[in-house]
């Protein structure tokens, strides 16, 4: 990077707001890039990052958002995602978006074909695909097949691609969370050779160390606004801890049902449980999670995104993912068979996805059956259902939960998520369940629906259960939960009780490294 | 796993309909609504009975035409209570016609070369039916194939087979077993005039279980506060279709062979169906997975098994096809059973069983296959060229689930 062509400003959003139907999703964001600088975004999940990147590419098209959006100098109404890549704008997405079964070569001059009159040049894309790949440093061919490449290479196969369009602004959105740590260096050093390339990188990241270690400078978002925008190699080192304190600095200004618990005895304990992922099996997703889980007791899970939260649960839960699980749970002191659902479920475990749409409830089905899906056999008998059983179970939980419908023949998908969540709660409470793992319990909810939530969750713990609640709104955690373990990268590296439990201090415990942790 | 969407998708928490539906004019729209959708088959196949009444001048609902349009469909009914179930599941079933020649064959040989008496060959039969179903159910649910590659592969496989033990033609089936798709109960209690008896109370029987059954149900929802249907559309229905099967039951005490076995064995087979469908775990389960079978999984649902169980089912139920095939027919025939697959698919569909999956009624495929039925013999009654009926069979299918989709497009957006 010359020093001559630093500082001049490649990229202005002025006071962007964007609104979604009853949340304001991004009120007044304000994001300066600097020419040939590595800018980092870092906030909570759901602070807006993912938004402000989609208002900027397009996605959002001009004219559903408020503001201005200057790239070199001149104003931009990006209609589609073809508008900002034509301007050299490119996002790279967690999720990679390359077809598998496709060369390097083809997936790089995907939609913009080395081609005359319709005839592939395949000499020339070949010979421009391996110049790329030289640029990014993967010692590939390029008629390799992406399918054949792990994640991180083919990474370097979307960032090929992105050089290919003559990129100015290239935007990475967690392009770390899903590799390991040899292959994070590696990207890491190549955004510095890009850097010393003069493109100029956005880079969002939950890794704090990695924005220490590669950001120029750092804007922090919280709640849809931008708190702040820090010069990294100012006069002052700018510290994690420093970040931390930008990312949550908000009061507990959400209103919970008070609860005094009364715990009692263990009821669920998880010892030494590893899980690795079901595509690559030598990345340990999960590892050597060891948790409590005491009766009437609420428990915390938190942790950022990719942190393996629901891996884990959902591993507990009858091996719904994952491979190559090992270790051992214990429900009240015994060892547990959870290898298949249906073991889970008879051992005492319950769990309510944080996609109850995909994972939880069958919408074209009424709220009667969704009920009871679980546990059909306390509501039949040899294989033959007791339908006015039903209804009454169905009717039961629907007044102690106040779901609000005219009938239980009510068709699952027409009612709100607050109902139907409360759908899925019945569905495991009449499970009778030892532990209910919640995972995202009130995601996609209202305010007020919420509060009965956790209302409902508070009485389920007074009952005996254990709870463990996952989620990735930290004050919910704080406002819930009587005990908060801390998730990072697949590892606990942290067990905060209510008492000394704040966001600095779970964030600290979130953003924690694994070297750090297995110590 | 994912950042929560910041809003919109998830976000919005509107319940349309509900505040208004407490309002009792709101249910009942509701209600006349769930009734249309449900009797709106019914009411195509009485019209389309009552268009080929009129067109053929009248022989479409002469005693031994009724009773043979029955014989003659039995298979499609039989298969498409199979089919509701594959398709209910997600899947989709393509073997069965080459399963009914196929079986077919082993009956024949099992009869002719073997000389085992008929009752035996046919429970010979049934046992074959399941171990195809269970073969195919092995690779579609244990080891993943999808069923449309798995059942493709037996379409061939026992086409092949079947050619391979038949040849073409094994006649000479014992008189016990041809009866079975050609002869009925008559004469059990004598003669009312021309009519027979036994018909007749079988069929006052069959309206008084109706209706006592309607009571029980509407007894059942008002003690939980459900929704009922309005007095007079509960009335009416009840009247319309006792007359129905009273007219039904008419016209086959006059018929020359009276109740037809095959009505026997397909009335029975409705009946168990829908009550595994309805009132069974089983059946619950093949709901849950057709409606969202990542949600059944984690509702400890064990997929795979009732994968398994669901095409053991239909080999058996093809297998029974097989049986009252090869009965009508006289013979084991190898290329008996052609397009059985898709008359069932067919009946499946036009009986209101959604392409994908989750939604599907027993009762529905049965008025479907009743309605494929009605097209055949009417155009056959008025002697249309077999290619024209091929033809029109199409279109009806195609309006039939086209006006199924535009009718649901209409409810959501109501």
């Amino acid at each position: 990077m010359t020093q001559a062509d630093a500082g001049h400003t490649l990229l202005e959003m002025r006071d962007i707001t964007k609104t979604f139907p009853g949340v304001k999703a991004l009120s007044g964001v304000t994001l300066t890039v600097r020419r040939g600088e590595v800018h980092a975004i870092c906030g909570e999940n759901g602070a807006g990052k993912s938004t402000l990147m989609k208002v900027l590419s397009g996605v959002h098209p001009h004219g559903t958002y408020e503001g201005e959006i200057r790239f070199e100098g001149k104003e931009c109404r990006y209609r589609s995602i073809r508008d900002s890549e034509a301007d050299g704008i490119v996002i790279i997405h967690q999720e990679l978006a390359l077809s598998p079964y496709l060369s390097i070569a083809e997936n790089i001059f995907l939609g913009n074909e080395r081609a005359q009159r319709g005839i592939i040049d395949w000499n020339l894309t070949n010979a421009e695909a391996a110049r790329l790949l030289a640029r990014v440093g993967l010692a590939e061919r390029p008629d390799t097949k992406v399918q054949t490449l792990g994640v991180g290479k083919q990474q370097l196969v979307e960032i090929a691609k992105a050089l290919s369009k003559d990129v100015r602004l290239l935007i990475l959105d967690e392009p770390t969370a899903a590799l390991n740590d040899e292959d994070s260096g590696h990207l890491l050093d190549l955004i510095r050779s890009l850097r010393a390339q003069h493109i100029t990188c956005i880079i969002i990241s939950h890794k704090l160390n990695e924005i220490a270690a590669i950001a120029d400078s750092t804007t922090i978002l919280r709640d849809g606004q931008t708190v702040e925008t820090l010069a990294m190699h100012g006069a002052e080192p700018v510290s994690e801890e420093r970040i931390i304190r930008g990312m949550v600095g908000r009061s507990l200004d959400q209103r919970f049902p008070d609860h005094t618990p009364s715990i009692g005895e263990e009821v669920f304990r998880l010892q030494d449980w590893t899980v690795h992922h079901p595509v690559d099996g030598s990345r340990v997703v999960v590892d050597h999670a060891n948790l409590v889980v005491r009766a009437g007791e609420i428990v915390g899970i938190a942790g950022l995104m990719g942190a393996g939260r629901t891996e884990l649960a959902m591993s507990v839960f009858g091996r719904s993912w994952g491979t190559r699980i090992s270790g051992t749970a214990y429900v009240r002191g015994k060892p547990v068979d959870v290898s298949t659902v249906g073991r889970a479920i008879s051992a005492g475990l319950a769990y309510a996805s944080e996609d109850r749409k995909r994972f939880g409830l069958n919408l074209i089905d009424d709220i009667k059956h969704n009920t009871t899906a679980a546990a059909l056999g306390k509501v039949s008998r040899s294989g033959v259902l007791d339908q006015a059983r039903e209804y009454k179970v169905a009717e039961t939980f629907r007044r102690r939960l106040g779901t609000k419908t005219p009938t239980v023949d009510a068709v699952v998908g027409k009612l709100s998520g607050g109902n139907q969540q409360k759908v899925v709660l019945s569905r495991w409470m009449f499970t009778d369940p030892e532990v209910l793992i919640l995972d995202e319990p009130t995601r996609g909810i209202d305010v007020g629906a919420k509060y009965e939530i956790y209302t409902h969750i508070n009485a389920l713990a007074d009952a005996g259960k254990g709870v463990i609640v996952i989620s990735s709104e930290l004050p919910e955690l704080l406002g819930l939960c009587d005990r908060i373990y801390a998730l990072s990268q697949g590892v606990l590296t942290g067990e905060v009780p209510r008492a000394e439990a704040s966001q600095e201090v779970l964030m600290r415990y979130m953003t924690k490294e694994k070297e750090v942790a297995r110590r | 796993m994912s950042e929560p969407v910041p809003a919109g998708g998830t976000g919005l928490d509107t319940q349309p309909g509900l505040e208004t539906a407490q309002t009792p004019r709101a249910t009942e729209d509701v209600a006349k609504r769930t009734n249309l959708r449900e009797y709106g088959i019914l009411g195509a196949l009485i019209i389309i009975v009552l268009l080929f009444q009129v067109l053929t001048g009248g022989k479409l609902l002469q005693p031994d035409n009724v009773a043979s349009l029955i014989q003659q469909n039995a298979y499609v009914m039989i298969l498409a209570i199979g089919m509701v179930m594959v398709i209910v599941a997600g899947h989709i079933d393509l073997s069965v016609g080459s399963i009914v020649a196929f079986i077919g064959g082993v009956l024949a040989i099992a009869m002719v070369n073997w000389n085992l008496p008929w009752l035996l060959a046919v429970i010979l039969g049934l046992a074959v039916g399941v171990a195809v179903g269970a073969w195919q159910g092995f690779w579609v649910a244990y080891v993943g194939v999808p069923a449309f590659i798995v059942t493709l592969a037996g379409m061939l496989v026992f086409r092949g087979l079947a050619i391979i033990i038949v040849g073409e033609t094994i006649a000479g089936l014992p008189s016990g077993f041809v009866a079975i798709s050609n002869g009925g109960l008559l004469g059990l209690l004598g003669y009312a005039g021309v009519l027979d008896v036994f018909t007749l109370v079988i069929g006052a029987l069959a309206i008084a279980a109706f209706v006592a059954g309607q009571l029980r149900t509407r007894r059942t929802l008002r003690a939980h506060d459900l929704m009922v249907e309005p007095r007079g559309a509960f009335l009416a229905k009840l009247v319309v279709i006792g007359l129905l099967i009273a007219f039904f039951t008419w016209v086959l005490a006059a018929s020359a062979i009276g109740m037809p076995y095959v009505l026997v064995i397909v009335a029975v087979l409705i009946l168990a169906y829908a009550f595994l469908m309805n009132r069974t775990v089983f059946g619950r389960h093949i709901y849950a997975i057709g409606g969202n079978v990542h949600a059944a999984v984690l509702s400890g649902v064990n997929v795979r098994r009732v994968n398994f169980r669901i095409f053991v089912n239909m080999g058996l139920l093809a297998a029974i096809a097989a049986v009252v095939t090869t009965s009508r027919a006289g013979a084991g025939i190898a290329s008996a059973g052609v397009n059985y697959e898709l008359d069932a698919i067919a009946a499946a569909f036009i009986g209101g069983t959604a392409v994908s999956g989750g939604v599907g009624k027993v009762s529905g495929a049965i008025v479907g296959a009743l309605i494929m039925g009605v097209l055949n013999m009417g155009l056959s009654i008025m002697s249309v060229n077999p290619a024209w009926q091929q033809a029109i069979k199409g279109l009806v299918l195609l309006a039939a689930v086209a006006f199924d989709l535009l009718n649901k497009r209409k409810v959501a957006g109501a």
